[in-house]
């Protein structure tokens, strides 16, 4: 092999071997999770033969099934609130300053910062005094407070790339505020607001820590139910399903970077 | 130009903002209060009655004689949770250093699949990647079976549900934020900048500590931080990896609000928590953020 001398890589012979040291270490407990998900024997690590079975006891677990339900409701209502109050919240923001303007970006990220303990028992505190029943839509409201800053972000970042020079034109032209927006800034913003909504709806399906405690007992989520598994042992059914919903998380992610890259 | 006038824009921000003041501001505030509080007869909180026991409590301990006592039950589980947080910041810095530096000394069109590959891991459910750990830790799991094969007996590893297991698992959940700060660091260098080094009579060692780690440093201080952090507010990891036995400051957190029902002494371990993690944030754009701007 030619070797690159204007890489400086080859002067540091360590550090190769350290990144694919580092790739196979963040990739092995995933690839090995979805090998032995379809592992035909009883005892989930050893590997006696290909089968599917498990996806089949899985997917015919009534309670799975029930939770997983349970999980779509609460990721599908916080991603629409959230992603309609952050594409809001990002025109708001995206350019020109105000009085205050520090004050609401510490807000809209202050989500990212607390510890999820933090905001789970501070949520179920206030949602006990003020008589919030705990249950799906308790975990909706929390899950909407984290899923604000996670479609914000990508909203935000496409509406700074944004050329300002096009608004301008549309006023020149006299189009009023509305207009300008349904022709010019939609057009313009919608892979960010997909990309946004895309990732809340993730970040909202595989939370577990405050789903757990402000949830109520008919409102299992999917990761509960899967903790609650796992807590029993470590078995094939565990295996297929979290293989699944591994699989979910990568091609929504896949999708959702995809649709960011689409050019303005 | 702006796109709205400023009046319009306060009506736009508003929404997201006063949903997460509602929802988020009032229930820390809330927790702040609760933590001064007189903790109820059979769980809950006696309103109106203040008591700092909360606080106290978490260093001492009041006997039968009403004596106060130290017990460090309390001080062993924050410092175990600082120096498993510590361990982790050097693992995930000497494992994501070389991998920033390698990805930033990529062709443009590789470095974003790199990147695109380091955050993957970040977005799948983290529950599932402790698992997936559990796994190949576990005794006759796979590493287990990986060292028999190759002829080293351990009669069981005996590694799942020790700080070890912990640790290996912090590391591998945080990693991202240590690769993605040094990276965008790394991302600028100039290539000819470290050939000038060597042409300079610089050896590897020179290279590195001159040049290449300077300029990683802000990236560094961030991807710590951003490792440090979270990790000091771990709750699925120790749950699963330590199996419940070795419990971090979120496992305490957590438990007086399910069998202990100690909801002041819950909410005053919460609010010192996030005091600590909004301070550390604090320093750090205080003491970072700025530089890039003063050096100009």
């Amino acid at each position: 092999m030619k070797i690159d001398r204007a890489n400086p890589l080859w002067r540091f012979h360590g550090i190769t071997p350290m990144a694919i040291f580092f790739f196979a270490y963040l990739y092995l407990p995933i690839i090995v999770l979805l090998v032995l998900s379809f592992n035909e024997n009883r005892l989930a690590t050893i590997w006696t033969g290909f089968s599917t079975k498990w996806y089949s006891v899985v997917l015919g677990n009534d309670d799975m099934l029930r939770s997983a339900k349970n999980s779509l409701i609460i990721a599908l209502s916080s991603t629409i609130i959230a992603t309609i109050a952050a594409t809001l919240a990002a025109m708001g923001m995206a350019r020109g300053r105000f009085r205050g303007e520090g004050g609401v970006a510490a807000m809209l990220t202050l989500p990212l910062l607390v510890p999820e303990i933090v905001t789970a028992i501070a949520t179920l505190l206030f949602f006990i005094v003020i008589g919030v029943k705990l249950g799906l839509l308790s975990i909706i409201i929390a899950h909407t407070v984290f899923c604000i800053p996670f479609a914000y972000l990508p909203i935000r970042a496409r509406l700074d790339g944004m050329d300002p020079a096009l608004i301008e034109a549309a006023n020149d032209l006299y189009a009023n505020e509305w207009q300008a927006f349904k022709r010019i800034t939609f057009p313009l913003l919608w892979p960010g607001i997909l990309s946004g909504a895309m990732l809340s709806f993730i970040i909202s399906l595989d939370d577990f820590v405050i789903s757990y405690f402000v949830g109520g007992a008919g409102s299992t989520t999917l990761p509960i139910y899967i903790f609650g598994m796992i807590r029993i042992g470590i078995t094939p059914e565990v295996n297929a399903i979290s293989a699944l919903m591994l699989i979910i998380s990568i091609v929504f992610v896949s999708i959702s970077f995809l649709i960011d890259r689409v050019r303005y | 130009m702006e796109i709205f006038t400023r009046h319009k824009r306060f009506w736009l921000v508003a929404p997201a903002v006063i949903y997460i003041g509602f929802f988020m501001g009032l229930p820390l505030v809330q927790m702040a209060y609760v933590s001064i509080l007189e903790r109820g007869a059979n769980g809950g909180v006696n309103w109106g009655s203040f008591s700092f026991d909360s606080y106290i409590s978490f260093i001492f301990e009041r006997d039968l004689m009403d004596n106060l006592m130290v017990n460090t039950d309390y001080l062993q589980i924050f410092l175990r949770s600082f120096g498993l947080s510590a361990l982790t910041t050097v693992l995930a810095l000497i494992l994501g250093f070389p991998t920033a530096f390698y990805i930033a000394m990529q062709p443009q069109k590789r470095r974003n699949m790199f990147i695109f590959l380091v955050t993957i891991p970040f977005w799948t459910n983290i529950l599932v990647r402790n698992y997936a750990w559990m796994l190949l830790l576990r005794n006759g799991g796979l590493i287990d079976h990986f060292l028999a094969s190759v002829g080293i007996q351990t009669g069981g590893l005996d590694i799942l549900y020790t700080p070890y297991a912990v640790s290996i698992g912090l590391t591998y959940t945080y990693l991202p934020f240590m690769v993605l700060p040094i990276y965008a660091s790394l991302e600028k260098l100039d290539h000819r900048l470290i050939e000038a080094a060597f042409d300079l009579g610089a050896n590897k060692r020179k290279a590195m500590t001159r040049i290449i780690l300077p300029l990683a440093t802000p990236g560094i201080v961030a991807g710590a931080i951003l490792v440090f952090i979270p990790c000091l507010g771990a709750y699925v990891t120790p749950e699963l990896l330590g199996g419940g036995k070795f419990m971090m400051i979120s496992n305490l957190i957590g438990s007086q609000f399910g069998a202990a029902r100690n909801w002041p002494f819950g909410s005053a371990l919460g609010f010192v928590l996030l005091a600590m993690v909004l301070l550390a944030m604090l320093v750090y754009s205080l003491k970072f953020k700025k530089l890039p701007e003063d050096a100009s």
